[in-house]
């Protein structure tokens, strides 16, 4: 039940994300929007710096900001599926009584804004590699660490979206995409566009309270290995403790994500929140 | 005894129906205040990062002023965008929109009605600068209510273009630094965008190096914003009746292609 669960709702995912248009249009809105999102960061950087992209800042910002698009891609893709059936569609109570796992169920809505995801970011990369001297060569690229970081960050961002989710459960919309606006919000303290040591000493500790710092230097890493040492912030930790602290801290979301869900979902059937509609 | 019923008619209908638009809004928002977490303090965190950007790289501080000034515009956009824009379509997906359409009022009305208290806004006290926020705001929500009849004919491509409408728009009008980064034709092509206007004029009024990295002389602004002003909400009030008018023939009000 737990594979059909989450098999039929990442098709019914896809189809959601991606049938309102041809499959041109939806390429190209898939492309316009990551570029037009790093080429504002490159924008900031080239007028100051005068395009300087050679500098180990530059690709430390443009990765950061490539790979954290999959924090609102997928903690919006678990959590706005709860607005979206519960509003739109009011189809949220018939999945409540169907023989389905609500949380597997909501994470299978999340990867058609995963794969859109990878492919935004890869787009992102690939511009970033090919026009802005991002210095990524496959040979010295450390794939293993890659695919490992990057399978233990989506299992993370699941995690996240799914205790968002849980919470939404309990909100009225008021607002459209709340994965995307705590993406935004945590985008200050993750290190993903600067070293976290341009913090203010007293907000850091909010950031190495975060496992995507972890998971984002990671990925720097296995890319740019030397430009992410650059940096003294994460320099005196390996790959292997780097992994381990990822590794505790996804123990951790999934335990945060398990009782939050269990609790606001007793919360909302027990005030009647299932099939409600807020916010006309 | 039948309770007679008062009926307006003209502005009066006009202004009733904006404050009944607005209500079950303002009643929703005051139910539940979620939305001060996720509509003000997160966004705020979100535009902070590309203050420390700007630290990162050693920008001169007037460009964190900058920051400061287009991210609170954001506010504006995102109101234009999910509120006004795309509100029709989120009104006919609901059912809503046959019902106002049958009401005898003005769908200009109902989607100044939907805008209410959601956006916090930030007024200098310099007369030109509040003339071009003003102006700024004016040429916007028209240009809102302009695109807001194009979604009525829309389906669920208009939730898709809303999105897309984001990070394009915050690139090419600036909202992040000096419009003046770009070349002179591409500028002037995003000034067909009130903010950018906007924001390049009261960047230029509020910081002591924002008329070096202004794009056009601030009075020369202000003319085009008023010209864009009236142009917007003319438009508005013509497309908004003709499009109207072909969803009836069409019938698309009704319509929900899920």
């Amino acid at each position: 039940m737990n594979l059909r669960s989450f098999r039929t709702a990442a098709w019914l995912g896809w189809k959601i994300e991606s049938n309102w248009t041809d499959p041109f249009l939806f390429a190209v809105y898939s492309i316009i929007k990551p570029l037009a999102g790093a080429a504002i960061l490159v924008v900031m950087y080239s007028v100051i710096t005068k395009g300087d992209f050679a500098a180990p800042l530059f690709p430390y910002i443009y990765l950061g900001n490539a790979f954290y698009m999959y924090v609102g891609a997928v903690m919006t893709g678990v959590s706005w599926a709860i607005i979206d059936d519960r509003e739109h569609y009011r189809t949220l109570k018939y999945m409540y009584v169907a023989p389905i796992r609500i949380p597997l169920y909501l994470i299978g809505r999340a990867v058609a804004r995963f794969l859109t995801g990878s492919f935004s970011v890869l787009i992102t990369i690939v511009f970033g590699a090919l026009f802005l001297h991002v210095p990524i060569e496959a040979a010295q690229v450390d794939w293993l660490l890659f695919s490992v970081s990057l399978l233990m960050g989506v299992v993370l961002l699941a995690l996240m979206g799914l205790t968002l989710a849980g919470v939404t459960l309990l909100l009225a919309r008021h607002s459209d995409y709340l994965g995307d606006a705590v993406a935004g919000g945590l985008y200050l303290f993750s290190g993903a566009v600067f070293p976290l040591d341009v913090l203010p000493a007293w907000l850091r500790p909010i950031g190495y309270a975060m496992p995507i710092t972890y998971w984002l230097e990671l990925l720097r890493r296995s890319l740019v290995g030397s430009v992410a040492q650059a940096f003294p912030t994460l320099a005196n930790l390996s790959n292997g403790q780097l992994l381990a602290i990822l590794g505790g801290m996804i123990a951790l979301a999934a335990v945060v994500a398990v009782i939050t869900f269990r609790w606001c979902d007793h919360q909302a059937r027990e005030r009647g929140y299932i099939d409600r509609t807020t916010n006309y | 005894m039948e309770t007679a019923i008062r009926k307006n008619t003209g502005w009066r209908l006009f202004i009733q129906t904006i404050l009944g638009r607005a209500y079950p809004r303002v009643v929703g928002m005051s139910r539940e205040k979620s939305w001060l977490f996720f509509d003000i303090f997160l966004p705020m965190l979100s535009v902070s990062a590309y203050v420390f950007v700007y630290r990162a790289i050693g920008a001169p501080e007037e460009y964190i002023g900058f920051v400061v000034v287009g991210g609170a515009m954001t506010a504006f956009w995102m109101n234009i965008l999910w509120s006004m824009s795309s509100q029709l379509y989120w009104e006919k997906e609901t059912g809503n929109l046959a019902l106002y359409i049958m009401s005898p009022t003005n769908l200009m009305a109902v989607l100044l009605g939907s805008l209410a208290f959601k956006v916090q806004y930030a007024l200098g006290s310099f007369w030109q600068l509040l003339l071009v926020f003003f102006l700024a705001m004016t040429a916007l929500y028209g240009m809102g209510m302009m695109t807001a009849s194009l979604f009525l004919l829309l389906s669920r491509e208009a939730w898709h273009i809303a999105n897309l409408a984001q990070e394009p728009i915050y690139l090419v009008a600036g909202f992040y630094f000096p419009i003046k980064s770009f070349n002179f034709w591409v500028a002037a092509a995003a000034s067909i965008i009130p903010l950018t206007l906007g924001l390049d004029a009261m960047r230029q009024l509020v910081f002591p190096s924002g008329p070096a990295l202004g794009f056009l002389n601030v009075r020369v602004e202000i003319f085009i914003l008023s010209g864009l002003a009236v142009l917007f909400i003319t438009a508005a009030r013509i497309l908004l009746r003709k499009m109207e008018r072909l969803a009836i023939r069409e019938g698309r009000l009704t319509e929900s292609r899920r």
